[in-house]
């Protein structure tokens, strides 16, 4: 019994060690990328607080008081919060009508059954692969005619259009995993198809829609290309179209930059952090059922 | 169910108008304009394949190609590539997961314009960030957008942008992986390297496509971080920038929908090169 017995806390200890060695390497890659995402927006927010010339000279220093002399040439000369309205009427309009009318749809493909749904899903995945591109030159024709350029609309319509596919799919692919149990209660009730959406799914769907809509919302918001061409006017301009323009126009003005930077991507870090269960949680249901 | 066929019509019909609109309508336009040579909206005329014939022997639209191939091979060694590792790593931790999944997303959140905006930063000649750490080496300043870099500096901001996001796709898939599985391999002794070669891996080898069809079809939509950082000057021209340049700035509207045809016809035929090459069994369990 001895020789066992003295042996084999050795072997413990041995598996041990290697095991946290392989631990702590992992911790430090994981730490080591986490820097790579952290790192550069402290700096960014950190550099938003100095002057120009102390960004340029010594941009590692920590901001020893909070200058907000750029967030004042922001606001006044620069109007970022103008831009601000802008997007967020635009994204949140888009948002609203994606979940909508992509919610209605994706009710439909989960739970109807009619001929012709199969190649509808195959329609809806071949309408992922036409980038914006491909269709910008005749909606720029077409809101130039109707005269929606360089208005709301001019970018709310297309921004609807091209996240409507991916918001269904994800959708439909959540509710039809809803049990039929609660549908058929809600029938014997009598309620007809619509109230079945709006009492049934809806609610049920929550979770999936708060997902669907920050994806929407996040494409929109971020989207550089279409709000060049469609909404680049001063009175309609969205935040990104603002940041572009800035780094052409004030792109020696580090500070100002620092600041746009900040004032940009903050708010939607904020946001993120308090509903980044939902997005991941989103993420999951979409691919694992979509 | 009774009256079912009105409210199937009644609930597609907003979204297909919109798609129809927005989206086909427009589609089809460019198929259509791209055999036109057009000067404005209003002055057109056809030209059969003249703009087709001119894809071939334009120049630029060849170097442009290439350029946003190399983009998508960093896009896929990198982007992809740390993606899946991260997400094998974290799966062998127990603590401050959430931490990590949390911060490895704020980069997706991001607008890739304030993204680009603060690589102008570190980037920048005389003041950026990262001559300013050569110069307190006392090492030479280099010029990080020059002819033989530009490339490079506009793909390490958006290999990181969107690392995160696959890393989510890659641990969901991770998460469905039966727990017995690895009971299993852990019974038979097997370690962990060769768990991950030997399982994981083959076991979310359907997500690991889906990841690369997104990544290819994703490089191809590359715009804001090459138009914000070097314009798509010295070599680093993309064609989402191409295509903007001739159809927006030159006002070309035919001869930049044929470079979007080109585009998308590129993008499928990627997609279908690499669902191809990694063809493999489904498995489902």
């Amino acid at each position: 019994m001895e020789p066992t017995i003295s042996v084999e806390p050795n072997v413990r200890r041995g598996e041990y060690r290697r095991f946290k060695l392989s631990t702590v390497f992992i911790y430090l890659v994981l730490t080591a990328w986490a820097m790579t995402t952290i790192y550069p927006l402290f700096w960014i927010v950190n550099n938003s607080f100095k002057v120009s010339r102390d960004v340029m000279n010594n941009s590692f220093s920590i901001a020893k008081e909070f200058n907000m002399i750029n967030y004042t040439t922001a606001f006044d000369r620069i109007n970022i919060g103008k831009s601000y309205v802008n997007s967020l009427i635009m994204s949140g309009s888009a948002v609203i009508l994606v979940l909508i009318f992509g919610g209605l749809a994706a009710y439909v493909l989960a739970r109807f059954n009619f001929a012709g749904k199969k190649v509808l899903y195959s329609l809806l995945y071949a309408t992922l692969l036409i980038p914006a591109f491909a269709t910008v030159v005749p909606v720029y024709e077409l809101l130039i005619k109707t005269g929606t350029v360089n208005t709301y609309w001019g970018l709310i319509l297309p921004h609807t259009a091209g996240n409507l596919t991916f918001a269904i799919l994800v959708m439909a692919g959540y509710m039809s995993t809803i049990p039929k149990e609660l549908e058929e209660a809600a029938f014997i009730d009598g309620s007809n198809r619509w109230q079945m959406f709006y009492k049934v799914f809806v609610p049920i769907s929550r979770p999936v829609f708060a997902s669907a809509s920050i994806f929407v919302f996040l494409w929109s918001y971020n989207d550089l290309f279409s709000a060049l061409i469609f909404v680049n006017k001063e009175n309609v301009r969205p935040i990104v179209a603002l940041l572009n323009e800035i780094s052409s126009q004030y792109g020696t003005d580090f500070g100002l930059m620092a600041t746009a930077i900040t004032l940009t991507v903050i708010p939607v870090l904020i946001v993120y952090l308090f509903i980044s269960k939902y997005i991941q949680q989103g993420l999951t249901e979409g691919a694992v059922k979509g | 169910m009774k009256g079912d066929r009105k409210y199937i019509f009644m609930f597609l019909f907003p979204s297909a108008l919109f798609l129809t609109v927005f989206l086909y309508y427009p589609f089809f336009k460019s198929f259509y304009l791209s055999f036109y040579r057009t000067k404005g909206f209003f002055d057109k005329k056809f030209v059969g394949w003249d703009n087709f014939e001119r894809l071939f022997t334009d120049k630029l639209l060849g170097a442009a190609t290439l350029h946003t191939l190399e983009l998508m091979l960093y896009v896929l060694l990198f982007q992809v590539g740390i993606a899946l590792v991260l997400a094998v790593l974290i799966e062998g931790i127990s603590r401050f997961k959430d931490f990590y999944r949390t911060v490895f997303f704020f980069p997706v959140v991001i607008s890739g314009t304030a993204i680009s905006l603060l690589f102008v930063l570190f980037y920048n000649y005389n003041f950026g960030l990262l001559n300013n750490i050569l110069a307190n080496f006392g090492i030479e300043k280099i010029f990080w957008l020059d002819e033989g870099n530009a490339l490079k500096a506009v793909a390490i901001p958006t290999v990181w942008h969107y690392v995160g996001f696959y890393f989510i796709l890659f641990l969901t898939a991770m998460s469905k992986i039966p727990a017995d599985y690895y009971e299993a391999a852990r019974l038979e002794g097997i370690g962990a390297i060769k768990r991950t070669t030997m399982l994981t891996i083959p076991l979310i080898m359907s997500d690991i496509k889906v990841v690369i069809t997104l990544a290819i079809t994703g490089t191809l939509k590359v715009f804001e971080f090459v138009w914000v950082i070097t314009s798509g000057q010295n070599g680093s021209e993309v064609l989402g920038t191409y295509m903007y340049k001739k159809a927006m700035v030159d006002q070309n509207f035919g001869y930049g929908s044929a470079i979007a045809i080109y585009m998308v016809i590129f993008g499928v035929l990627l997609a279908l090169l690499a669902n191809r090459l990694l063809k493999r069994d489904e498995i489902t369990y």
